[in-house]
């Protein structure tokens, strides 16, 4: 047994045995640490593949952002665990014969048809290139448009992830300066038109009357 | 036994594949680890396409397999994003993220 196939076995078996702890483990959170060695296994085993920017990007994304992202939201939420895993080896039996019978199958199938070992030695230009050079050629010439599509998805997930979770405070005295700029002199000064109070003058005292008059027309 | 041909690789895909079907099975209530099953059958189908492009006899086609992989990347972080900010909400509205207790539609 050469050092690579060592590594391959080994790598492919702490990747399972990870993914089983993450379907299985009782916290949710060990759930999300078994998924972060999960990823790291596979991009272990990409590395082998000669795929190594993907490798680096399956680190630096999914351990580093969308792992992060996962233990954030387990962290925030006050879940049950236990009310949760009510029902959760009834299924077992079924489960474990439906994944079975797919391993299987599929072990039948790919393991008869591609007995390739050798792999294709890469010419001379693409080994002195390197794979992320390569890739980054390959985006950038013939998959622009597809590029720029992702970028577009990628901000429309931004932008739905912040409309869905934002709350507005209750308690919060910030001005919006939207209604600021949208009110009206109408909204504000109200003129309200008063028909003059003309006192009638008393006999007696005619110039308390003219200064009544004076004041009512102010 | 020695040699570790493409055969391999595509039956660790195929079992992991199959892990998570069983853990979509096991999961059904817990809405977070049905996420995370998500994430590990696609990193199943990208070990395949990686796979692939490794052992591809033509050698100027190789990096499609891997460009489709960047692009799968690229749509599974938007899709757990937002479903964690869909989880997030759901979870403000019924206090609860039990997938079985989710029934307003009736379905």
């Amino acid at each position: 047994m050469t050092t690579i196939s060592a590594l391959f076995y080994i790598f492919s078996a702490v990747l399972l045995a990870s993914s089983f702890g993450v379907i299985t483990a009782r916290s949710t959170v060990h759930a999300a640490l078994f998924l972060v060695l999960a990823f790291f296994n596979a991009a272990c085993l990409w590395m082998m593949l000669k795929a190594e920017f993907l490798a680096i990007v399956l680190v630096l994304v999914y351990v580093g952002a969308v792992m992060v992202l996962f233990l954030f939201v387990v962290m925030m939420l006050d879940v049950n665990t236990e009310e949760l895993r009510i029902g959760f080896w009834k299924a077992f039996p079924l489960a474990a014969l439906v994944g079975v019978l797919i391993a299987l199958e599929m072990a039948l199938v790919l393991m008869g048809g591609f007995r390739v070992t050798d792999a294709p030695v890469a010419d001379a230009l693409a080994m002195k290139m390197g794979n992320t050079r390569l890739l980054g050629i390959e985006v950038y010439t013939n998959y622009l448009y597809p590029l720029q599509v992702a970028a577009v998805l990628l901000l429309v997930a931004i932008i739905a992830a912040i409309a869905l979770t934002l709350r507005e405070r209750k308690d919060s005295k910030a001005i919006d300066p939207n209604l600021a700029l949208r009110a009206r002199k109408a909204d504000r000064l109200r003129i309200v038109k008063m028909a003059p109070v003309i006192e009638v003058a008393s006999v007696p005292a005619a110039p308390a009357a003219e200064a009544g008059k004076d004041g009512g027309k102010a | 036994m020695s040699e570790i041909s493409l055969a391999h690789y595509l039956t660790l895909g195929g079992i992991l594949f199959a892990l998570s079907v069983v853990g979509i099975f096991l999961n059904r209530r817990n809405l977070i680890v049905l996420l995370m099953a998500i994430e590990l059958m696609l990193l199943a189908v990208n070990m395949n396409f990686i796979a692939f492009s490794h052992y591809l006899p033509v050698a100027q086609d190789r990096m499609a397999g891997q460009v489709f992989v960047f692009f799968i990347l690229t749509v599974a972080a938007a899709e757990s994003a937002i479903g964690l900010a869909i989880l997030v909400v759901l979870f403000r509205n019924r206090a609860t993220i039990a997938a079985d207790e989710l029934d307003a539609l009736k379905g």
